[in-house]
């Protein structure tokens, strides 16, 4: 069984630059690529003008409703949503019930995700034991069995004592613990970033400062342990100055963030959109540009979808009451290229940060179109358009915070080892 | 008469809006003091005040204008019963559809609940108090008792005093003062008074001297006792002594400033009773009455506009 993908522009294996030509898939691996193939006999012909190859998205950062949750997400929901937005590989957050702190359980999310036959599930497990933020969870065991990283999710690591003894221990596995970076004591209760909106709409609140004051505590922790730390979906300039210094230094400090915080910023929760309420909440337009920049200036190591499955009754609620959380499984690719088309990152430049650089961090291999390798791709056109509407996303999760946007960059087709999961 | 569908918040409001609104609670305000107070307006009309938070003095105040106006008033009281119940607001709707109620009243502990109502209800909806966000009918009864002292509503120095970050009346009022063209002073701790405005017109203050200086109206608000529990002041005792208004700090303001408090009052702690009892000085009893006024106002024009 083969492939040839003809009149495509593809990605090349540094991620540098893209080249016009053919790719061939045979037996559900990368046989060859180049500027003219010859046509195995059989081969499936995908002509594609004008649209591009790249490895299947990596998405590093993800919430799944199952197990405990299915009424907001299951793992076939997510993995359908995720084969219509391109992705193949997907590192999903112990937040579940039960929490993901047992080697059996990460063995079991394994499996399911092998079920799928379209996705990877790379498991998350909980940084505390039932993500209580006070005793350290089994990280060898539990790497072993398959963990990539060690997490309490959506709940950030509170008490320092904790955090220096998690980066300490993790590092004698050579394991990495991300952080969900807030000052737990500033953040209680906040539904928005303070400033004159929040005053006016009459939400609780939390300072932007809250983010870096978390990042300045666990950098200083970092390097008072030599641990490998990791901050997700990080929001604001401060933190990211702090991160970029820390990098500068040398230490194992990396982060991510994800569409909602380079593409819109808190004017989005107006009337009270619950739908654009998420964890951190939207910032101010000076943060949404200093993310900008960091993505720019390669702070920024990768962009995850940050996918938060909530239910319409999660969501249906006063804006204070209502969950936060976006879905974001469809819309990575689609926000991301924004970014491309404003003239931020250049196309190879914004897939990396999708594909090359989630899978080096996460130590897969994955990412890259390189021969040998399993053909997990990604077909799209960057300049066809479609526009997001909750309601008709694929999968279950319905709570875009990018209801109504149009975009460009359609997902044409997608192929887990050489078969097709997505696309007619 | 502009057509006003809901009252959510002052915010969406014009000078024009408010001025007509207050021209007509004026005329209710005349006709209520001369005892000619039953008009048949909103006849065959039903009202439901849904209080999901309590509150006698509100609630009695749009039962009262919407029976004057001949209203059939019903009040609905879900601060606990439903709620635990597991019913959501969207249920609530629901059922108050089914009701066929023209004019809903809302008071709810969380910011935007009304709004979220109004977009599921065929009836009008009345913001009666949302979380932090707005107390519409509150500002209008202030305004109308201040152009009705002052003879008018611009060119005002009003000095909102106390706990302005969690308050709703402070939020509609400020709106509402600086749309007419007023001067707003927040006086009260750092801790009490947010510090992102991003309104013209609106100075902050942390001592009551400073801020008090030239005010035509001191406007004190109410100080709930979670304040002290969760720490953003240290005692009472304190906060009075600072902040709380007195005839020293009164006199700091104009000769012929006047007082006004929403209510419930703490005695000896935002306020002496040696002012808010100082029927020549003190306008807290006419806030009273005129917000009945102003609520008519509100229940005509909006059931106007709905029929």
């Amino acid at each position: 069984m083969s492939i040839l993908f003809r009149k495509i522009k593809y990605l090349d294996q540094s991620a540098q630059a893209l080249h016009e030509g053919e790719l061939l898939v045979q037996d559900g691996k990368i046989a060859d690529f180049g500027a003219s193939l010859g046509v195995p006999e059989g081969a499936e012909i995908i002509e594609a003008e004008g649209a591009v190859l790249c490895p299947g998205l990596v998405d590093m950062r993800a919430a799944i409703g199952e197990p405990g949750y299915e009424y907001r997400e299951t793992i076939a929901s997510a993995a359908a949503a995720a084969a219509a937005g391109g992705i193949t590989s997907l590192a999903v957050l112990p937040e579940t019930n039960p929490v993901i702190d047992d080697p059996a359980l990460v063995q079991f999310l394994r499996a399911r995700g092998e079920e799928t036959g379209s996705l990877t599930l790379l498991p998350y497990a909980a940084a505390t034991r039932g993500l209580e933020g006070k005793e350290l969870a089994e990280y060898g065991l539990l790497k072993a069995a398959g963990a990539v990283a060690f997490t309490d999710g959506s709940k950030a690591i509170a008490s320092s004592r904790t955090m220096r003894l998690a980066l300490f221990y993790a590092s004698g596995f050579g394991a990495r613990i991300v952080q969900h970076p807030e000052d737990v004591d500033l953040a209680r209760g906040a539904a928005a970033t303070a400033g004159a909106r929040a005053t006016w709409m009459g939400l609780p609140y939390v300072y932007a400062a809250a983010e870096a004051i978390c990042v300045a505590r666990d950098i200083r922790l970092a390097e008072l342990t030599g641990g490998a730390l990791h901050f997700a979906h990080v929001t604001t300039g401060e933190a990211l100055d702090l991160i970029r210094r820390a990098k500068e230094k040398g230490l194992k400090i990396t982060c991510d963030t994800a569409p909602p915080y380079f593409d819109l910023n808190e004017t989005a929760i107006g009337d009270y959109r619950t739908y654009a309420k998420l964890s951190p909440p939207l910032r101010s337009e000076a943060d949404r540009q200093a993310v900008v920049a960091a993505l720019k200036d390669g702070t920024i190591d990768a962009i995850a979808s940050d996918h938060h499955p909530c239910d319409p009754d999660d969501k249906r609620q006063p804006f204070a009451e209502a969950a936060p959380g976006g879905a974001g499984l469809a819309t990575l690719l689609g926000v991301t290229l924004v970014r491309v088309q404003e003239g931020d990152l250049t196309l190879p430049q914004a897939l990396a940060l999708l594909t090359a650089k989630p899978a080096a961090w996460l130590g897969i291999e994955a990412g890259v179109l390189a021969k040998g390798r399993p053909a997990d791709l990604c077909l799209f056109h960057p300049e066809k358009s479609w526009q997001v509407q909750a309601g008709k996303l694929p999968g279950k999760a319905q709570n875009t915070p990018f209801d109504g946007r149009a975009l460009e960059g359609v997902v044409l087709g997608t192929w887990k080892a050489g078969r097709r999961v997505f696309g007619a | 008469m502009a057509s006003l569908k809901h009252l959510l918040g002052i915010e969406g409001l014009n000078p024009a809006s408010v001025t007509n609104l207050l021209d007509l609670a004026e005329s209710y305000a005349l006709l209520n003091r001369s005892g000619k107070t039953q008009r048949d307006s909103l006849r065959g009309r039903t009202l439901i005040n849904l209080f999901f938070e309590d509150s006698t003095r509100t609630r009695t105040s749009f039962e009262l204008a919407g029976r004057r106006l001949g209203a059939d008033v019903v009040n609905m009281s879900v601060a606990t019963s439903s709620v635990t119940k597991g019913e959501t607001l969207l249920d609530t709707a629901a059922t108050l559809n089914a009701m066929n109620c023209d004019l809903l009243v809302v008071r709810h502990k969380s910011s935007g609940a009304p709004a979220l109502l109004a977009q599921k209800v065929g009836a009008s909806v009345i913001n009666a108090g949302d979380g932090t966000h707005e107390h519409p009918t509150q500002a209008l009864l202030d305004a109308l008792t201040i152009r009705r002292n002052k003879g008018r509503l611009s060119g005002l120095t009003v000095a909102i005093c106390g706990d302005v970050l969690n308050s709703r009346v402070a939020r509609s009022d400020i709106l509402l003062l600086t749309m007419m063209g007023n001067f707003v002073r927040l006086v009260g701790p750092p801790t009490l008074v947010p510090g992102a405005i991003g309104v013209n017109g609106v100075e902050i203050f942390h001592d009551m001297e400073e801020g008090l200086k030239g005010a035509d109206i001191v406007m004190m608000l109410r100080l709930q006792k979670e304040r002290m529990t969760s720490g953003l002041i240290p005692s009472a005792r304190e906060y009075f002594t600072f902040y709380g208004l007195d005839r020293k700090k009164l006199a700091y303001a104009k000769p012929d400033a006047m007082v006004m408090h929403p209510g419930p009052m703490n005695r000896g702690v935002e306020i002496d009773s040696e002012v808010a009892d100082d029927a020549a000085r003190s306008l807290i009893r006419e806030q009273v009455e005129m917000g009945v006024a102003v609520r008519m106002a509100v229940l005509d024009t909006c059931a106007r506009s709905n029929s």
